[in-house]
């Protein structure tokens, strides 16, 4: 146990400075601010293998993650059976099943878990096993088993990967183009989201991965905008035939009552955020009639019925009306209009500012120099939208490695936990307790309800009770009182107080 | 379009009121200084002097069917659209409680009964947002910013309203002016004033003695993290007061027994913190399944079953906080409401208006105030739904001038884009 007298000269040695940055040269401190903001926070030792390595040449290996041997991450997430699947076979094999065990057995989720899954007519020819069976059991644990698998790849990731800068992009722009598994069918895309619309692109060009979300179920789904249909149309055409597509269908805000009284029309909700948080932001210029016009551009992009999942066009729901988006005509037509408005609002001035923003927040400070944004934002434009250009001009500019920017960043619930475990160097064995941990925190993963995604900023995580969370994440960690994880030498005390200071919930 | 309320406000405040009505709350406060004067730490005192005034929020998430809940009896379109589901006219023993002779409360919820009859219960019918959403988690998010249609607002209504009225000094707020019983800070209380959501007083401290006393120390030293220093120290000012005000087990007054269901419980949180003089101004706590698109039954089944937790929580807090409701308004709200007509698995889909109820000493209750819009399909809106005829912010807006005593522009700022207009409201409460 420490004594009082203990923790008042720990305690007087962080208010002098923190031992790390005092007892470091000033590389030190370099390598370790950079650890802290392209990584997930550093581990035992890795201070010392950056700076064998250069941190320089650091950098420019976490900008490159595909030549990164990431093998031993990738052997942790082996068990984790859902992580790989598509979309249509996780509905089928997994969430349907047990959406249908649930209604069974009257155990309608609160509205605010899974909003709108209450009222299901079966899939035809669903056998059901009898309800509380030990066969029923199993089915809803498999039904939660696709939330756990991605909650537990979500922190495995983050602990264990050798490709941080990755991961810590990839939760950068999951968040960025936000979707919440907690809308409907929702949860059953997330996984292949994740993987197919977000990873591949974090380090590619901008309008791809703008592209890739726009086209994805769960966004379609999540903006409502697979609805979306031209005025007085009835669609026959879109209509999907088979029970489960009919279930979302009913499920969706905009067609409470059945499809054959589903009123028709544009739905701007996927228009709005598309211009508002996913291109040229909140005040970046756009009137109405651009969301309406964006809307009725992106009319018939919906969602494939049979296999409930996939994308799909429909001809017959496009309006094919005259349109003009920022003032630039779009030549009537199909899919392609959609195509065109992303390439409109992709290659924005504003688009550009509103992404250099939003990295530089992330990676340099909660208000970004104005000048650092610019540079940031002309390199968007002229690379239009190479990520890991822009990425580069924040991390190698003077104010990303000035000294006001020096742990100025308060952490937010996950980097606070990830970061923990690393500097702990625990054994995750299992982490869906510590998902539990961050939904305590407000955080849970997946589950940030608005499109706006979480916030960035210090105001939203700092607060009474979060830092209490914080205290007793720290005292049960060092404690060895966290379920499925273990640290290799308990330290009590020594490891809580650092986990639980001041200066461990910045990075 | 009938208007079924006895006594329906659609008027505005008669401006000879407004003198007398400055006086009565210059002659409250007085006596809230002389008699209750505070005694626990200066901050809370200066902060919570004249604004004794406390708001209790229920959310019951999931859209409550409130056509099942204050039932329209008088409507014979209600008995039409729902065969299975209705709940029978007052009199048998399955029927509603006669409210007015039209409007009656789920027989489910007799608990409330005494209040409505002392007058401390009011409803408002056929309230809710124009916003055409019907999407839980949107509706939700648009109640709690107050601001439908408006996804951006990053800020929660009550907090708003705390940050409007508060100690404006970073790290000097009292976080238990506003506290949730739940264990994400609901969307209602985000922002920028302090404000705690604890799972239950219980959680809210660090357990570990040496450990607090070294963290305490080591934050108090952190004298370059303004930020975190401050907010630590509230947090430890807010364990200490906790541990003071609300230590050893509670026991409710006047024989008030919670359910045992986490809304019970929730409800008894709060009792506990409103009447240990911690500082609390805003409480919210949640309700939930709600969601009864299948088998909602009606005097009996889920609906019942929730409505009976709901009503005896509520009924538990009101009792144990006896003369405290004298400066305390209770108000409920719910996403939005059900469709009319039953659906084809004796359920109800999503819909629009809905009821809330506003419980307090300074409610003019025994009334449901709205304009009635009716279930004729005409009436309806969109053809489906109970139609919308206060806007919830009207009742929001009242509760912020009139009992908490908000001015004018503090409740512009807590309702962002929405005219706050005295004359809109529906006259619920007594100034």
């Amino acid at each position: 146990m420490l004594t009082r007298l203990t923790a008042l000269a720990f305690c007087l040695l962080l208010a002098t400075g923190a031992p790390a940055i005092q007892a470091a040269a000033a590389d030190d401190a370099a390598v370790i601010h950079a650890l802290n903001r392209l990584s997930y926070g550093p581990r035992p030792g890795d201070v010392e293998r950056v700076k064998a390595m250069g941190l320089q040449k650091w950098i420019e290996a976490q900008l490159a993650p595909s030549r990164i041997d990431n093998r031993a991450l990738e052997a942790k997430l082996q068990r984790l059976e859902t992580l790989t699947l598509d979309s249509e076979t996780i509905q089928r094999e997994f969430s349907g099943p047990a959406m249908i065990e649930r209604r069974q057995r009257k155990l309608d989720d609160d509205g605010n878990g899974e909003p709108g899954t209450g009222n299901r007519e079966m899939p035809a020819g669903s056998r059901l096993p009898a309800p509380g069976s030990r066969q029923a059991s199993e089915v809803l644990e498999r039904g939660r088993q696709v939330m756990s698998d991605l909650e537990e790849a979500k922190l495995l990731r983050a602990v264990y990967s050798e490709r941080q800068l990755e991961e810590v992009l990839v939760d950068f722009w999951f968040n960025h183009f936000n979707v919440f598994a907690g809308k409907g069918a929702t949860r059953n895309y997330v996984g292949e989201y994740e993987r197919e619309a977000i990873r591949p692109y974090v380090l590619g060009n901008f309008r791809d991965m703008l592209g890739a979300t726009a086209k994805s179920p769960a966004m379609l789904f999540y903006l409502d905008n697979w609805l979306s249909s031209k005025a007085g149309e009835a669609s026959e055409a879109g209509e999907p035939r088979d029970a489960s597509a009919r279930r979302r269908r009913r499920a969706s805000p905009a067609s409470p009552a059945s499809p054959e009284r589903r009123s028709s029309g544009i739905n701007e909700n996927y228009a709005r955020e598309l211009l508002e948080l996913h291109t040229l932001g909140v005040d970046g210029g756009y009137t109405q009639q651009d969301i309406v016009n964006v809307a009725k551009a992106f009319t018939g992009w919906t969602i494939q019925p049979r296999q409930g999942s996939g994308f799909m066009f429909v001809a017959g729901r496009h309006d094919r009306g005259e349109k003009v988006v920022l003032g630039q005509a779009i030549m009537a037509g199909g899919v392609d209009e959609g195509e065109r408005v992303l390439d409109i609002v992709a290659a924005q001035p504003s688009t550009a500012r509103h992404i250099a923003t939003k990295l530089a927040r992330r990676f340099v400070s909660d208000m970004p120099p104005q000048a650092l944004v610019d540079r940031a934002a002309a390199k968007f434009t002229a690379t239009k939208g190479d990520l890991r250009a822009v990425l580069k001009v924040i991390l190698m500019s003077p104010e990303f490695s000035s000294a006001d920017t020096y742990r100025v960043k308060v952490k937010t619930p996950l980097e606070f936990v990830a970061s923990a475990l690393r500097a702990s160097a625990a054994d995750v064995r299992t982490a869906s307790p510590l998902a539990r941990t961050l939904r305590d925190m407000g955080m849970p993963l997946y589950l940030c309800q608005p499109p706006t995604g979480y916030d960035e900023t210090a105001t939203t995580w700092v607060s009474a009770g979060a830092l209490v969370s914080r205290m007793n994440f720290a005292v049960d960690l060092s404690k060895n009182a966290v379920r499925g994880v273990r640290l290799p030498l308990p330290e009590e005390q020594t490891m809580a107080l650092k986990i639980g200071a001041p200066e461990f919930q910045r990075q | 379009m009938a208007n079924c309320t006895p006594d329906h406000h659609d008027h505005a405040l008669e401006p000879e009121c407004s003198s007398r009505r400055l006086f009565l709350r210059q002659g409250a406060m007085a006596l809230v200084t002389l008699g209750f004067a505070p005694s626990f730490v200066s901050r809370i005192a200066a902060e919570s002097a004249g604004r004794r005034k406390r708001l209790i929020v229920v959310f019951q998430r999931g859209a409550v069917d409130g056509l099942n809940m204050v039932v329209p009896f008088g409507e014979a379109d209600y008995y039409r659209a729902r065969p299975n589901i209705s709940i029978a006219r007052p009199g048998g023993a399955d029927g509603a409680i006669d409210l007015n002779g039209f409007f009656g409360l789920h027989p489910r919820m007799s608990s409330l009964k005494p209040l409505w009859d002392r007058g401390e219960l009011a409803v408002v019918h056929a309230t809710g947002s124009h916003d055409t959403t019907r999407s839980h988690f949107d509706a939700q998010d648009y109640m709690e910013s107050a601001t439908p249609g408006v996804k951006s607002t990053k800020d929660g209504w009550l907090n708003r309203y705390l940050s409007g009225t508060g100690n404006r000094e970073p790290g000097t707020g009292n976080p238990l002016r506003g506290v949730a019983v739940t264990k994400q800070m609901p969307r209602s209380l985000q922002g920028a004033a302090p404000a705690l959501a604890i799972g239950s007083t219980e959680d809210f401290t660090v357990a570990d003695m040496s450990a607090r006393t070294s963290f305490e120390e080591i934050y108090a030293a952190a004298q370059s993290d303004k930020a975190l220093r401050g907010t630590a120290g509230e947090a430890f000012d807010a364990m200490k007061t906790l541990a003071n005000k609300t230590a050893g087990q509670y026991r409710p007054a006047n024989g008030a027994s919670y359910p045992r269901s986490p809304f019970g419980q929730a409800m008894q949180e709060i009792a506990r913190l409103a009447t240990s003089d911690v500082g609390l101004e805003i409480a919210f706590a949640e309700s939930t399944q709600w969601d009864h698109h299948v088998n909602e039954g009606a005097a009996t089944g889920q609906i019942a079953n929730r409505l009976d937790d709901f009503s005896r929580g509520i009924t538990a807090l009101a009792g144990d906080l006896g003369d405290r409701m004298a400066d305390t308004v209770i108000l409920t709200m719910s996403e939005f409401g059900r469709a009319v007509a039953e659906n084809g698995s004796r359920g109800t889909d999503h819909g629009h208006g809905n009821a809330m109820f506003v419980i307090g000493g300074s409610v003019k209750g025994g009334q449901v105030y709205g304009k009635w819009p009716g279930l004729a399909v005409n009436d309806r809106y969109e053809g489906r739904d109970l139609a919308v005829t206060t806007d919830f912010r009207d009742v929001f807006g009242e509760v912020v001038m009139t009992h908490l005593g908000a001015s004018a522009a503090t409740a512009n700022k807590v309702f962002p884009g929405y005219s706050i207009d005295p004359r809109k409201f529906r006259g619920v409460l007594r100034s």
